[in-house]
């Protein structure tokens, strides 16, 4: 059985889907995601698509449910890297998945899902840094 | 006037026969130099086609062919199973209408992805579904 990793950096967790996602797949990553972050306590989740040449109505559809779940346990999912054609079916089936961000690329999207989040982690470290300042 | 210039029929009853049909009309839409936005319609509505057949039919056959129009070249699917048959074609084929759990946009959205679509479904007897992408279409 595929199984499709979930990689952890800092408080964000991490997906690049490298095979054509068929529909248990896809199924079983919405719930291995979900879990990881409830897990990690996760605050953002990054979906890399650069390597998925087909998205249909099924697919976009749990795409969105793992931007739904996550967001109601307070994480937010970036889509990041999809193909022209692939946004061009995924209007004309009629899914513009919305409530989904979306990013160019792995670094836009890490910058963006940054920008949405201030980590507790650089709170802490920031804090220091402002009393060293103000002395 | 539409010629068939080749045929070939994939039995489709499990899901490894939806990776395997993918790739068959991938390739098919290669040979005839589709471009890469029109091969990625097709597939993408081959595969929508193909999740109804497997969820309300168990199954069913789809035939890729390479059609003719004379001037251009196309890719026409054909799949037909032995499943319930849809009772409301015309319901079928509204935006937002399902009688699973789905979104109800496989049927209207695959129409929008294809140059030509044709339904023909009888209740309790099956359905088939016919699509045509044109290379250039």
């Amino acid at each position: 059985m595929d199984k499709i990793p979930i990689l952890r950096m800092g408080s964000f967790l991490l997906v690049t889907i490298q095979v054509d996602l068929y529909d248990r797949l896809a199924l079983n990553l919405e719930a291995d995601l979900v879990q990881m972050v409830q897990k990690t306590n996760a605050r953002g989740v990054l979906i890399d698509i650069s390597a998925v040449s087909i998205v249909d109505s099924f697919m976009g559809r749990i795409i969105g449910n793992i931007a739904s779940m996550s967001k109601i346990l307070d994480a937010e999912t970036v889509v990041v890297g999809m193909q022209p054609a692939v946004a061009i079916t995924l209007i004309e089936l009629g899914l513009p998945l919305k409530g989904v961000h979306t990013a160019l690329n792995m670094e836009k999207g890490m910058d963006l899902l940054k920008s949405m989040i201030d980590t507790p982690e650089e709170e802490a470290n920031d804090q220091p840094l402002d009393d060293f300042v103000a002395e | 006037m539409i010629l068939s210039l080749s045929k070939d029929t994939i039995k489709i009853s499990q899901e490894q026969d939806v990776v395997f049909l993918k790739n068959r009309v991938k390739e098919t839409a290669v040979k005839i130099k589709m471009g890469l936005v029109n091969q990625t319609r097709i597939i993408t509505a081959a595969s929508e086609l193909v999740r109804n057949m497997m969820r309300y039919a168990n199954g069913g056959n789809c035939v890729i062919e390479v059609v003719s129009s004379g001037r251009v070249n196309g890719v026409r699917l054909t799949f037909t199973d032995k499943g319930p048959g849809i009772p409301d074609i015309a319901a079928a084929m509204r935006d937002g209408f399902s009688t699973g759990r789905s979104l109800g946009l496989g049927l209207p959205g695959t129409k929008r992805l294809v140059n030509e679509f044709d339904i023909k479904s009888k209740v309790g007897e099956g359905t088939t579904v016919t699509i045509v992408k044109w290379a250039n279409g």
